[in-house]
């Protein structure tokens, strides 16, 4: 069981501390947010919604919840068996494997995108054969994949990992002596027992998918209409000085991440009772 | 059906967990494996349950060759130390699991499994207590769920890892007697781990003693107690005093006077002799090491002391309250007589 903390600040420093923590949130998260909202609705519900409704808006919602939708599913799978192997098997070279699943985490996305470019760009090690046998890589849907997996490949196995390791083995082990087959085991006792930090990693990875920008613009080519994802038209839009399609299309991002934190909490509440059972445990 | 494990030895990276460990498990047997921490207890356990292979041996139950086995093939009941109780699901699904999770053709039917639950949470008393999850239970309660989960798939052998071992010691001494309990009621021949001699001594029909990943002595309770073989087994089944002295022609000199030995090992000569507490006298003018009482507690309908020789040791005797004992103490100046002491080699 986890300690608690104390009930409710009672002392002046933990007042002051407090109110230091709400400013700084007020400053740094709601003012912007508050700030796209309102740029975008100034200048009213029509001109928004005609943004909206540009052609070129709706294709990058599209490719950004398409990409979002093939990486977050891969980056789910490789974060579980990554977790699975780390916490489940001792082997040489388990530390440098924890180093490269961080590496996304401290290495800038610009980075990220300039790796695939050094690989399948037109310059690249493999561009001469990828034309050579026409696949697209760069400047199409698979980079943009690719470079999103990159950047989002931590959060899933970063959550599981530290759970999967206070849970051990366990229960695993005695499922076996029950007769359980290696599926059963992991759909009855393993992935029930992580779902929740599982969900979590999910949501977490989509919102950053969704948002992710620097080595997406890196691997785009910027082609409107076919490879720019919604951030990246939030950029043209911007540098165009169209205004109130930028802040419009930013408050459709803002509203994709919103959604995704709501959902985040509406699970948390309809099972707080199992959550806190899975705790105590 | 009985188990047979020959010559099994696992090696840790150089390191010996077990040597050449034998034994056997009669049908229906109660076997204890006994052994300080450390001593490869439930290493020896995980082999007999397949969740890992020794170096070499052989391990055989009723004919099959166990370790051509794997784990879900033996059917064999395991009770971890931690319980290992599935978290998300209730007390009856946990108990119901090694049912449902067979292949569709070997699962009984649904009506089956639910009889089968209720009829284990009847034998461990939680009747009512299938709808709980397990973190809504207590230490001992979680500990008789594990059992019924084991025992729901009709195990050959039953093997339990100091099932008891995070239990208070009422609830300990009350489990013990039930498991025992279920033991004759079901018949399974049963292997448990413990490091508590006690546990060992009430419960089994007979105790494997290990040291260091080798058997030192198997035999059952009473036998181990009055005829141990070696110095350690001695040692480990409980309370127990040394004196150096001479052994000569079957007997102790002790300087001045001289007690009847029974001889495990060593050469005539200088050797180290152990008694135990009960075999002992104490007088103010007969024979023995001159001795004062340090305390004199009850034990029971017993008298425990703790003396003091010349030298500074101290022994730990025991003796039934009487005319002589009843009268003593603590700074009281007494003789303490071994009655009957061992030599091992
Ligand atoms: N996976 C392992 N790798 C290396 N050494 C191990 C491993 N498992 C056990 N050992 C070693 O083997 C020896 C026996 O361990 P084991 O767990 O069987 O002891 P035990 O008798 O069950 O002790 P306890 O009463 O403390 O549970 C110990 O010295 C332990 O350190
Ligand atoms: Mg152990």
């Amino acid at each position: 069981m986890r300690s608690r903390p104390a009930e409710a600040p009672k002392t002046p420093a933990a007042i002051g501390l407090s109110l230091v923590a709400v400013f700084w949130l007020g400053l740094i998260i709601l003012l912007p947010l508050v700030t796209v909202l309102f740029e975008a609705s100034k200048a009213g519900v029509e001109p928004f919604l005609a943004a909206v409704a540009e052609p070129d808006t709706i294709a990058a919602i599209q490719l950004t919840l398409l990409v979002a939708a093939i990486a977050v599913p891969l980056n789910a799978i490789f974060g579980i068996a990554a977790a699975w192997c780390i916490t489940r098997f001792e082997f040489k070279g388990k530390g440098l494997l924890l180093t490269i699943i961080d590496l996304p985490f401290t290495i800038s996305p610009v980075i990220a995108g300039l790796v695939w470019m050094l690989l399948f760009g037109a310059q690249g090690w493999f561009g001469a054969w990828l034309r050579l046998n026409d696949i697209h890589i760069v400047f199409a849907l698979p980079g943009l994949v690719l470079a999103t997996v990159l950047v989002t490949l931590p959060f899933v196995a970063r959550e599981l990992i530290p759970l999967m390791n206070d849970q051990g083995t366990d229960e695993e082990v005695a499922a076996r002596t029950l007769g359980a087959r290696g599926w059963d085991i992991f759909f009855r006792i393993t992935l029930p027992n992580i779902k929740w930090a599982l969900l979590y990693g999910v949501l977490l990875c989509t919102a950053r998918a969704m948002g992710e920008f620097g080595a997406v613009s890196v691997v785009s080519g910027h082609i409107r209409g076919q490879t720019n994802t919604l951030p990246l038209q939030i950029e043209i839009l911007y540098n165009q000085y169209e205004a109130v399609a930028a802040f419009a299309c930013a408050s459709i991002l803002a509203g994709l991440a919103l959604i995704t934190l709501l959902l985040k909490s509406v699970l948390e509440w309809r099972f707080a009772g199992e959550l806190a059972a899975n705790r105590r445990h | 059906m009985s188990l047979t494990v020959s010559n099994i030895t696992k090696t840790f990276t150089k390191f010996a967990a077990l040597s050449d460990v034998t034994f056997e498990a009669e049908p229906g047997e109660f076997l204890a494996l006994l052994g300080p921490s450390g001593s490869g207890k439930t290493t020896l356990l995980r082999l007999l349950a397949g969740l890992d292979v020794p170096d070499s041996g052989a391990i055989a139950f009723d004919g099959d060759n166990f370790l051509a086995l794997n784990a879900r093939d033996r059917r064999i009941g395991m009770v971890f130390q931690s319980y290992a109780l599935f978290r998300h699901m209730t007390v009856a699904e946990n108990i119901a699991f090694g049912l449902t999770v067979r292949p569709a053709k070997d699962r009984p039917s649904k009506a089956d499994i639910k009889a089968k639950v209720e009829s284990l949470l009847k034998l461990i008393q939680l009747e009512d207590y299938g709808k709980r999850f397990p973190a809504q239970l207590s230490g001992g309660q979680r500990q008789r769920v594990a059992l019924a989960r084991a025992l729901a798939i009709s195990p050959r052998i039953l093997l339990l890892d100091e099932p008891f071992g995070a239990l208070d010691a009422l609830v300990r001494k009350d489990l013990r007697r039930w498991l025992r309990r279920i033991h004759d009621e079901t018949g399974v021949t049963t292997v448990f781990v413990t490091h508590d001699q006690e546990e060992a001594l009430d419960l089994a029909d007979r105790v494997v003693v290990l040291k260091e990943g080798r058997i030192e002595q198997i035999g059952k309770p009473l036998e181990l107690y009055r005829d141990p073989a070696t110095a350690f087994v001695f040692e480990f089944l409980g309370a127990n005093n040394q004196a150096s002295g001479t052994l000569r022609g079957g007997s102790v000199d002790f300087g001045g006077f001289s007690v009847p030995a029974i001889v495990k090992g060593g050469s005539e000569g200088a050797v180290t002799a152990r008694f135990r507490p009960f075999d002992t006298q104490v007088s103010r003018s007969g024979p023995g090491f001159p001795v004062k009482v340090l305390s004199v507690l009850p034990a029971g309908a017993n008298l425990r002391l703790e003396l003091q020789g010349d030298g500074g040791e101290v022994y730990e005797t025991q003796h039934a309250h009487d005319a002589d004992t009843s009268e003593l103490k603590a700074g009281d100046t007494v003789n303490l007589l071994p009655t009957k002491v061992y030599v091992f080699a």
